[in-house]
């Protein structure tokens, strides 16, 4: 914490040098938000397909559990993409 | 200031910059890591514990090792699924 607040205090002094600087932390946080955000859908997609996919685990992953899970994270993404389109048309009609 | 300026710039020296975001980069390992354990404790307790008894008994506990090897390897196997769905959808 004592990082964060020593960067925002720094930032106040000079107006050209700290801009280069921030855009590069700038920059490193949005690729880090984006990774983090990637894990957690990860994580999201291993709870629901889990479920979905794995009765009682067994001694090793077999083949069917394994096509289980990929279809399963593409058909979430499917049906995600289906219902954005759809609302997208929704909002269309009624504006 | 002058020489700390040019080497990092708002007066973080590149050294400090680099130690932020090591720091950073550390948090978030961490909390996925976290994220990754609840999840399977979850998963797994619900997988391979019934009825709880007054001990974790060694079925269970056979039962919870394995659950474990399992979630970890789902997790792959989904993460690789996603990554290639994305760089598809890229194209």
């Amino acid at each position: 914490m004592s990082e964060f607040s020593s960067v925002s205090s720094f930032d106040v002094g000079d107006n050209n040098k700290s801009s280069a600087a921030s855009s590069e932390l700038e920059e490193f946080i949005m690729v880090e938000k984006q990774k983090a955000q990637f894990n957690a859908q990860i994580h999201e997609f291993s709870g629901l397909c889990w479920d979905k996919c794995i009765d009682k685990p067994g001694n090793k992953l077999d083949g069917r559990s394994e096509t289980c899970l990929v279809n399963c994270v593409n058909r979430f993404i499917d049906v995600s993409l289906l219902i954005t389109n759809r609302f997208t048309q929704m909002l269309q009609k009624n504006m | 200031m002058e020489s700390l300026g040019s080497l990092g710039g708002s007066g973080l020296t590149s050294a400090q910059k680099e130690e932020l975001m090591d720091k950073v980069k550390q948090e978030i390992a961490l909390a996925n890591f976290q994220e990754l354990l609840t999840k399977i404790t979850e998963k797994c307790f619900k997988q391979c514990i019934n009825k709880p008894g007054i001990s974790l008994d060694n079925s269970e506990q056979k039962c919870v090792a394995m659950c474990m090897d399992r979630y970890i390897d789902s997790y792959n196997v989904v993460s690789k699924a996603y990554s290639t769905r994305i760089q598809m959808e890229r194209n």
